[in-house]
């Protein structure tokens, strides 16, 4: 499994889809987050794979 | 997917400049492309002498580091607001202060001598007495949130260390997500003056008033926060508590689901606006307004007596 996780909250997904496809399966915004694996930001079409754990980071801020 | 230049694995795609790119050559592209804005809207020269106003945050960080290793000659403005809870302000000072002994960009390894910026730090309480959320609460202005009292601050102290400093311009953070949020803002309601007024570089149009430029003003949020990340600067991500809920933020989500269904939305929404008021094909108020110096402090305003700032103190 692949697990997500953004601020406090966590998810579990199937692996072998695309980032891309990971945020919007999790109802999040592609254009509102960016993914990092292993310390490094990893592009959207990158597929994952078993046992990953992907970090998403919020891009936006306001105020 | 390939970086475009050079094979290698890409960190991120910009699908509205059809461009993915690696680690590397993103970040010399994100340095060339503000280069290319300072350029493009006459912001500033070489010479000049600027004043970074940062937070702690990652668009005002990434913008410091990227002016120094442009080799621009940048101080950095920090204002201590006194919002406690979490220890907000606290936690974004150390973040400022670690990316000025760690970063880099802030101490270059072949520097001939020790680096010439310097942090200027003012904190709001010990400077003038209150907090701005004592000052918010106290004054009762902005229903309960202290958003407009912190505002109008921030302008004032940034001009005014601005213009003690003798900087050519204060630059500021803005990308071009918080500008798109604005400009939606205004249109949503006609504010034709505010429309007037938004600009990536307010030029200083009274004496004691400051050049205002916004380097990141063509760049995405989610290109700065990439050029944070990949950099390794450590930036405070949690938002300030008094952020939450802000229309800016539901402003900006709208326009990132126009964006994802066309790429390049944003990107055309706001700079052909500026395009178009360029061109003279919005027909817009002109500024007329009478500006004269604060009995008290000397910053142009346009309140007969005391500026907006002063006033809060009385
Ligand atoms: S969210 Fe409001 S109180 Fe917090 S820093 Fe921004 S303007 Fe100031
Ligand atoms: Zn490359
Ligand atoms: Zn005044």
């Amino acid at each position: 499994m692949v697990k997500v996780i953004l601020r406090n909250r966590e998810w579990e997904l199937r692996p072998g889809m695309t980032v891309r496809s990971a945020i919007l399966k999790l109802g999040l915004d592609p254009e509102a987050v960016l993914a990092v694996r292993d310390g490094q930001l990893i592009n959207e079409a990158t597929l994952t794979r078993d046992g990953d754990t992907i970090k998403l980071v919020a891009v936006i801020s306001g105020g | 997917m390939k970086c475009k230049k050079c094979g290698g694995v890409a960190v991120i795609n910009m699908r509205h400049h059809r461009l993915a790119l690696c680690a590397d050559h993103y970040l010399d592209w994100f340095v060339t492309y503000t280069q290319r804005t300072i350029e493009k809207f006459r912001m500033f020269g070489s010479g000049d002498r600027l004043l970074v106003a940062v937070s702690g945050g990652k668009d005002s960080l990434a913008l410091w580091d990227v002016l120094l290793r442009l080799g621009y000659q940048a101080d950095g403005l920090y204002i201590k607001l006194g919002i406690e809870h979490q220890g907000y302000s606290d936690r974004s000072l150390d973040y400022v202060q670690r990316f000025l002994e760690t970063s880099e960009a802030a101490n270059p390894p072949r520097a001939p001598r020790p680096t010439q910026h310097v942090l200027h730090v003012v904190d709001i309480k010990g400077t003038y007495g209150e907090s701005i959320p004592e000052l918010a609460r106290r004054t009762g202005r902005g229903r309960g949130k202290p958003c407009s009292v912190c505002g109008l601050v921030k302008r004032h102290v940034m001009n005014r260390v601005a213009q003690e400093g003798g900087y050519a311009a204060l630059a500021t953070g803005h990308n071009l997500d918080d500008e798109a949020a604005v400009l939606l803002q205004n249109t949503l309601r006609w504010q034709t003056g505010y429309l007037a007024r938004q600009a990536p570089v307010l030029e200083a149009t009274q004496p004691g008033l400051s050049r205002k430029v916004k380097p990141f003003c063509r760049l995405y949020e989610r290109e700065t926060a990439a050029y944070a990340l990949v950099r390794g600067i450590d930036y405070i991500y949690d938002e300030c508590p008094h952020a939450s809920g802000a229309t800016t933020i539901f402003h900006k989500e709208l326009l990132n689901r126009l964006e994802g269904r066309s790429p390049g939305a944003k990107h055309s929404f706001y700079l052909d606006f500026l395009r178009a008021k360029k061109k003279g094909q919005l027909l817009l108020p002109a500024e007329e307004v009478e500006l004269h110096p604060c009995e008290k402090c000397g910053q142009p305003t346009t309140a007969p007596g005391l500026c907006a700032f002063c006033r809060l103190w009385q």
